[in-house]
């Protein structure tokens, strides 16, 4: 296990798009991340801004990349034929899965960490200056707030769980193209037909079971028993898609051909 | 023993080519892999499967509904409810009457009535084809803050003086009837008279309905969370009624038009139409609209077209997936090499390309677009939620456009890809480049000005070619990306995803005849 670990690593090291693509991922969440701070402003109490979820933005964009980098682990082996020599080195095709979600796991928690925390920090800068004041009922942002560390702890994971639903999803179908489009269409396309849906239990229900807007119910500091699923309800939703996307991966990669 | 072996005879001429022959080689390529057609069949089905189910939904709040809006015209759903003082009149003549005063009643919560009045409130003389909702019309009123205006057919509105009407200063009106011609005219004196428009109602009927009318669309409520609109009344009083030309008075009638005051406003518990007559007038009381139905809050409940074209987002990824992999898989499979040695001039082959993957993408969008809008109008219909009817063009423009779409975002994945290589960034590329700016500008995450920005500078404008609600100067609605009003015009939003799909597509062009395969 541990060495097929450091081979997923050296894998995922030596393949300059990867440290580009993870360096996007923080550039862009940061940048998103800042454009909607900078933009969005509160002009008196109780105007329903959510600084937290506000500044964390970004992770819309973020979760984009860390899902290509998730595809193009378990893609790119199948297009060029390395999934082979990588199965006749680590016969046990579990150990494989669990090494791969390792590594991707220990890589964007690092990387969704320091987009965090910095889109965070940008937030607290930016926002008393766009009316998130004390006179406005705003606290300043900070992660001694039980709510704004649970929105922060909240986003790494939720970047976390998305990239093994990319890992599950290439897993079955085997190509990085169909596989992103799959994830894709998961996250972005629920919401906009939630949109549409003009029965509200079925919008609430919609909402509680797409990854994306349960995940994010996570980021919520404001009028939280307002949401169509709690919190951490929500990130445990976006788990079970990612443990369902895996667990599928993992048994059509022990019971297939590679 | 060796025979001789003849040349094949070639058909094109050598050097030339053929772009035919190219043309048919892609098709080939596309038609014999069997994912592409599945996936583009799938994508046939995924869009009509997610119209389907953003339809399935019934009217849980008003079972029954007012399942039709009425259509005017020009084809729009139109609302058409106002309080009517009306006779019929035979021939050519002339209305006048002066409005001396307008005012109303906003409802603004369950015990929270109060004086106002909608900017929009119409009081004046109407010469309306027939009773029913709908019907053709020209009209000359005094409005709440709009000075006085000229209408007719539901979507047109010429200005006229401006100012509000008061008891000292009152406004006179005169609408005259000569064939189907309708010209409308202002006074402040009732003695020197100036015209402020006239309208043409081919096939008008020989004895119209003419008369007094009032009515009050619902007037915007700004509270913390939003825009919402509280239901309004308004009242007019009229003090000289005078039939001039080829009519004579006979008695006057007073109706309600419409059962209730449609998408636009609704009489509230304790506020309901009526006339009284004044003196040589009337004093009429009214609430609804003559006016075309808009988008919005102003229109809540009533489906749209695009509602029911809501899967081509679903398509267009399928479609994305398809278009770049139909040049990747080229280089991961090393047929680049063939396909460039078979045809050295590979600027030919990109279009080729484009052109087999853009027509297939195009065809479905129409052929989902041509199956959802019907369907999913009766659908709606049959769940009790009111459709708005658009005019024929445009419904057609919605279903083209629903292709022009889907081929214009297969193309620029087939460019990124070219330009990339590697078909899952480009297909990454294409739907954060149209999905997500869609999103964030309907999802009310951003703030409305940096949601138009989203939408006209990135390549989700494009989704404006399926905007079917139209946006009128003399409707009041939210009028932003999250009431599905988009800030660029069909056909330029197009234009502007076009743009990017072009502009990569030269650059594919470029690097794919520098490069090597």
């Amino acid at each position: 296990m541990r060495t097929a670990g450091r081979a997923e690593w050296t894998k995922l090291r030596t393949d300059a798009t990867n440290g580009w693509l993870m360096l996007g991922m923080v550039v862009l969440t940061l940048a998103a991340g800042a454009a909607v701070a900078m933009t969005s402003r509160c002009d008196a109490t109780g105007c329903g801004g959510d600084p937290a979820r506000l500044s964390l933005t970004g992770v819309l964009v973020g979760q984009v990349v860390v899902a290509i980098v998730a595809v193009l682990m378990v893609g790119d082996e199948y297009s060029t034929g390395m999934i082979q020599a990588t199965l006749a080195a680590v016969p046990r095709r579990l150990t494989v899965l669990f090494s791969k979600s390792a590594v991707l796991t220990a890589v964007t928690l690092v990387a969704g960490t320091v987009s965090v925390l910095g889109s965070l920090l940008i937030g607290g800068l930016v926002q008393p200056g766009r009316g998130f004041t004390e006179d406005h009922g705003f606290a300043p942002l900070s992660l001694t707030d039980g709510a704004t560390l649970r929105a922060a702890v909240g986003s790494v994971l939720y970047l976390v769980l998305i990239g093994l639903l990319g890992l599950g999803i290439a897993l079955v179908v085997r190509n990085s193209a169909t596989a992103v489009g799959i994830v894709l269409a998961l996250l972005f396309v629920l919401p906009i037909l939630t949109q549409v849906v003009a029965d509200p239990d079925c919008q609430r229900h919609l909402r509680q079971i797409s990854p994306m807007t349960a995940g994010l119910a996570v980021q919520t500091t404001v009028h939280v028993d307002e949401l169509p699923i709690g919190p951490w309800q929500g990130l445990g939703v976006l788990a079970l898609w990612a443990a369902g996307a895996l667990a599928a991966g993992g048994r059509l990669l022990g019971a297939r051909d590679a | 023993m060796t025979a001789t072996l003849t040349p094949p005879r070639t058909t094109a001429r050598p050097g030339r080519g053929g772009f035919g022959q190219l043309l048919h080689a892609e098709w080939t390529k596309f038609r014999t892999v069997r994912g592409w057609v599945w996936s583009t069949v799938g994508a046939v089905l995924v869009i009509c499967l997610v119209g389907l189910l953003a339809t399935a939904a019934g009217n849980t709040a008003d079972p029954q509904g007012s399942s039709a809006l009425p259509v005017g015209p020009g084809g729009e759903a139109v609302n058409d409810s106002f309080y009517f003082v009306h006779q019929k009149l035979r021939g050519d003549g002339s209305i006048t009457v002066s409005v001396s005063s307008l005012s109303g009643v906003v409802q603004r919560g369950p015990d929270d009535s109060g004086s106002g009045l909608a900017p929009w409130a119409k009081a004046g003389v109407v010469v309306k084809d027939s009773l029913d909702q709908g019907s053709s019309y020209a009209a000359v009123m005094v409005t709440g803050r709009h000075g006085v205006r000229m209408q007719y057919d539901y979507t047109h509105d010429i200005a006229g003086a401006s100012g509000a009407v008061s008891q000292e200063a009152p406004q006179w009106l005169r609408l005259q009837r000569t064939g189907d011609t309708l010209t409308g005219y202002e006074s402040a004196d009732g003695s020197s008279w100036t015209e402020v428009g006239r309208a043409n109602l081919s096939g008008l009927s020989a004895a119209p309905e003419v008369g007094l009318f009032v009515t009050s669309p619902s007037v915007e409520d700004e509270t913390g969370t939003g825009t919402g609109f509280a239901p309004a009344v308004a009242t007019g009083t009229f003090d000289e009624v005078a039939l001039g030309g080829g009519w004579t008075g006979g008695s006057w009638a007073s109706d309600q038009v419409g059962r209730d005051a449609g998408t636009s406003a609704s009489y509230s518990q304790d506020t309901h139409g009526g006339a009284t007559p004044s003196g040589g007038g009337f004093e009429v009381t009214g609430a609804g609209d003559i006016a075309p139905v808009v988008g919005g809050p102003a229109g809540s409940g009533v489906r749209t077209v695009e509602n029911f074209l809501v899967g081509a987002f679903a398509g267009l990824v399928v479609m994305a997936v398809v278009g770049a992999g139909c040049v990747t898989v080229e280089y991961r499979r090393g047929m680049i090499g063939l396909t460039l040695a078979a045809s050295p001039r590979r600027g030919r082959v990109l279009v080729a390309k484009g052109l087999v993957v853009g027509t297939v993408a195009f065809l479905v969008g129409v052929v989902s677009a041509a199956v959802m809008v019907p369907l999913g109008g009766q659908r709606s219909q049959a769940g009790g939620f009111p459709v708005l009817t658009v005019p024929a063009a445009t419904e057609l423009r919605v279903v083209a456009g629903t292709g022009l779409l889907l081929a214009a975002a297969s193309v620029l994945a087939l460019a990124v890809g070219a330009l990339l290589r590697r078909a899952a960034v480009a297909v990454t590329v294409v739907v954060v480049g149209m999905v997500l700016p869609y999103l964030l500008a309907t999802a009310s995450v951003l703030p409305d000005g940096a949601s138009r920005w989203l939408l006209r500078v990135t390549p989700a404008a494009g989704f404006a070619i399926q905007q079917s609600v139209g946006r009128y100067d003399q409707v009041v609605t939210v009028y932003a990306p999250s009431s599905g009003y988009f800030p660029l015009a069909p056909w330029t939003g197009l234009a502007v995803l076009c743009a990017y799909a072009g502009v990569s597509f030269a650059a594919a062009v470029v690097l794919l005849r520098r490069r090597d395969a």
